[in-house]
């Protein structure tokens, strides 16, 4: 029992994700798969006061269980921990309709790997994607009141040492990809005619699926933007180098200076061209990939419900047949199978009723879902492209301090 | 049809060009048909080897071709440095696009077409100011030169009211082009071998064999850089409108969808102007300027040709001196070498003087005028929010 909150204080909690280097481990010959899944990562936990986190503090989420025993403390996990807690997490609430949000997976949907410029600063790109969408994913994971409850999210933030998290293969690259196509498959390919009161449901699909569509092809554009704009950063980078010989040859002392200067502004907006670079990927491209894998599991509980239907209508038409063979039998007389089959009849009975609730509890979350991730959606997407745009423009303020140092030089040619 | 008048002020890789009153020369207009450009020659003088003070001539681009070479392979221009030719219009680039973009119509909302295509044009016309203003500057830098002005073809070239395809077909048999190849293959070489007397020229060649392959070099990184700006305005055309379609289709977006729209079509905006003016003021200039270092070698190489033929007379007449055999005409011919040398030399410098003079103006002016460009391109966009975007496009569009 937690001696230092009060029964009903809501506590404020905030959560971030940092990256370790790769440790050693025991194991000599690690294929690259298996490397990848050892990436240490400390999660980071702090309780405060309510009052002292602002509500504008978007990663702080709260809670009025008393579930940590302290108020700051990091934890040490691995990457295929994160994808256990996921496969744990969509095993459990998946077919409840619950959207469980998906953590990064080893090949990053639809994204093509430029490697444009030097090894180390694509590999710590990797790194910071990596690591910032975890730190997304677990945010998620605890802003969704119920996933919160989940004894395996509190055991994954709380506990010193999780066992190795064993079929997360199943969550890598390839395997994940098809885990996710399988949801969309399914329900492509089921030409289920349902009832009017699910017209809400059939343009929310829709909705989705068009979403979908969109998302993908915004996510191939702006990494086509992210290429352009690091090749930008090159030819910059080349031309102020070539502009500084040219200063170098030119014999006009004044004009030599000038493009002296001239290749010094355009060293400076090489780097202004790799931080935008920088903003395209993390604060558009990743949020793209983001909404991708969201999306994906979205139709997946769409797929959930349609199974819970599907469940209940087998379950009807199997009552049916037994109570059609009943009919038979009463005409056959042969008491003994009769006995037999009113009894299952009474088990289908049963079974019908229970999937019924199932399936109209199972409508009512993924419904209850579905709003809340529009409306979380559309607060969130406004303000990250408002956050991106707000990083450009800053850029441009940088460029006008750039030029406007330069243009006293080129006046000053005579 | 394309009129210039608006855009005089876009001339700028010469400076000081067109202020003699008595020979002004300018091209207010020029047409596309298919591949040809027509330009029309507009000439206003005061002097009286002109038949009218006021008239204009349509022109080809060959025509300029023409003019350029009769220069060159005139003996007594030696010692000038003859305006670089014109480069010929260069529609490949936005046409090859313009097919792409037919074939990917069916790919892309109507929207995002429309606005590539309106980008194509754009580029169509940025090709077309170029190559005006470049032919332009071709007439310009004659009529402003004391000696070159004066020139016969030159006046045909400006006043002949006829098509000049027959009088360019007589030309190319004369010549046969054979200076011009002379020129190309082995002028390197004999530039750097031989042995300078004068200091002054010494430095020259040094510098101007130097300075070449490094303005050459700026010139293709710039061509680059400017390449890929084009390509980020054409992404933000491609994101805007999928952020459209999006905004369309869901209702979550919908109140948003117009500013998203708005803010990616401004910094395309944005992003296509600074490529374009990039263009004008620095990759322009300097393209124009690696042609005329061209040019300026090519002066050396005819000195250096003549100081060749100046070393061989010499060598001539020791041997005739030797042999005592057609003494005088040795020493005529060496003369007359020396002679031809000592022009060349004296022309040459007072040419490369004055280069150097005209460089570092036409440098500091496209430097400047580049640098408050993108300061107002910066600035546009800086004080403003995101959330006025709507308001910033209509300002810019002013």
């Amino acid at each position: 029992q937690n001696s230092n909150f009060k029964e009903n204080e809501v506590l404020s909690v905030t959560l971030s994700v940092q990256y370790l280097f790769q440790l050693d481990d025991d194991e000599e010959e690690e294929e690259e798969e298996e490397e990848e899944q050892e990436d240490k990562f400390d999660i980071s936990i702090s309780v405060k006061d309510p009052e002292k986190i602002g509500t504008n503090d978007m990663n702080a989420f709260q809670t009025p269980l008393p579930m940590f025993r302290n108020k700051t403390f990091t934890v040490r996990r691995r990457f295929s921990d994160f994808l256990g807690l996921y496969e744990k997490l969509s095993e459990k609430h998946g077919p409840n309709g619950f959207i469980v949000p998906p953590p990064p997976e080893k090949s990053i949907l639809g994204m093509t790997k430029v490697k444009v410029g030097k090894e180390d600063s694509s590999s710590a790109d990797f790194v910071e994607r990596r690591r910032a969408a975890l730190e997304r994913y677990l945010q998620r994971i605890v802003h969704h009141p119920s996933l919160l409850q989940d004894p395996d999210v509190r055991e994954f933030l709380e506990r010193e040492e999780l066992p190795r998290a064993v079929g997360t293969q199943a969550l890598s690259g390839a395997g994940f990809l098809k885990m996710i196509n399988k949801a969309t498959d399914a329900v492509s390919k089921m030409t289920i005619k349902m009832n009017e009161s699910d017209v809400w449901f059939e343009e929310k699909l829709q909705e989705v699926e068009s979403a979908d569509q969109q998302f993908r092809k915004l996510h191939v554009l702006v990494e086509s933007l992210v290429v352009h704009r690091k090749e930008l950063s090159l030819n910059t980078a080349s031309f102020a180098k070539s502009t500084a010989m040219l200063g170098s040859a030119e014999d006009n002392t004044a004009l030599s200076r000038a493009l002296s200067q001239l290749a010094e502004v355009e060293d400076k907006m090489e780097q202004l061209h790799q931080d935008q670079a920088t903003n395209d990927t993390f604060n558009f491209a990743e949020l793209i990939a983001d909404y991708i894998r969201l999306l994906g599991s979205v139709r997946g509980s769409f797929d959930h419900r349609m199974k819970a239907w599907q469940r209940w209508q087998d379950a009807q038409a199997a009552l049916q047949k037994k109570r059609e063979t009943e009919a038979k039998l009463l005409w056959a007389n042969k008491p003994d199978k009769l006995q037999l089959v009113k009894e299952e009849i009474a088990e289908w009975e049963v079974k019908v009723t229970q999937y019924e609730r199932d399936f109209d509890r199972v409508t009512a979350t993924v419904r209850k879902e579905v709003v809340r991730f529009d409306k979380e959606k559309a607060r969130n997407f406004k303000r990250e492209i408002i956050n991106y745009l707000e990083c450009l423009l800053q850029s441009q303020q940088q460029l006008i301090k750039y030029w406007e140092a330069f243009l006293p030089e080129a006046k000053a040619i005579a | 049809h394309y009129n210039t008048e608006k855009y005089h002020h876009m001339r700028s890789v010469s400076v000081d060009l067109n202020h003699d009153a008595s020979l002004l020369i300018d091209i207010p207009d020029a047409l596309c048909e298919r591949d040809k450009v027509k330009f029309t020659v507009h000439t206003k003088t005061t002097l009286s080897s002109f038949q009218k003070p006021d008239f204009s001539v349509p022109r080809q681009h060959e025509d300029f071709i023409w003019l350029h070479d009769t220069l060159v392979e005139t003996e007594d221009y030696a010692g000038l440095i003859i305006p670089p030719v014109p480069p010929k219009p260069d529609f490949e680039s936005p046409r090859e696009k313009m097919h792409k973009l037919g074939e990917g119509e069916a790919t892309m909302t109507k929207e995002e077409y429309t606005k590539m295509k309106q980008e194509l044009e754009a580029e169509y016309l940025a090709v077309f100011k170029k190559t005006v203003q470049v032919h332009e500057v071709f007439l310009q830098r004659l009529s402003s030169h004391p000696i070159l002005s004066k020139d016969r073809n030159f006046q045909i070239f400006l006043e002949y009211d006829q098509d000049l395809t027959v009088r360019r077909k007589n030309a190319k048999e004369m010549f046969g082009g054979f200076f011009k190849n002379m020129v190309k293959s082995a002028d390197e070489v004999l530039i750097s071998g031989i042995k300078e007397v004068d200091d002054f020229f010494e430095q020259e060649k040094t510098f101007l064999l130097d300075y070449y392959s490094k303005i050459k070099d700026s010139t293709a990184k710039a061509e680059k850089m400017t390449r890929s700006h084009k390509n980020i305005a054409d992404d933000y055309i491609h994101i805007s409108a999928t952020l459209n379609t999006l905004s369309a289709d869901d209702s979550t977006y919908r109140h948003c969808g117009g500013y998203y729209m708005s803010s990616f079509v401004f910094l395309q905006k944005v992003e296509g102007r600074v490529a374009s003016d990039q263009e004008l003021k620095l990759t322009e200039l300097l393209r124009y300027y690696m042609r005329d270092i061209q040019a300026a070698k090519d002066l050396l190489y005819r000195r250096a040709r003549a100081l060749v033929d100046y070393e061989n007379s010499n060598k001539a007449l020791d041997k005739a001196r030797l042999k005592s055999r057609d003494i005088p005409q040795a020493e005529e011919h060496q003369k007359q070498c020396l002679q031809k040398f000592d022009k060349l030399s004296e022309s040459g410098k007072k040419e490369l003087t004055s280069f150097k003079g005209r460089r570092v103006v036409a440098f500091r002016k496209n430097l400047i005028e580049m640098a408050e460009l993108e300061i107002k391109h910066a600035k546009v966009s800086s004080p403003i929010q995101p959330r006025d975007f709507y308001t910033l496009i209509h300002v810019y569009n002013m």
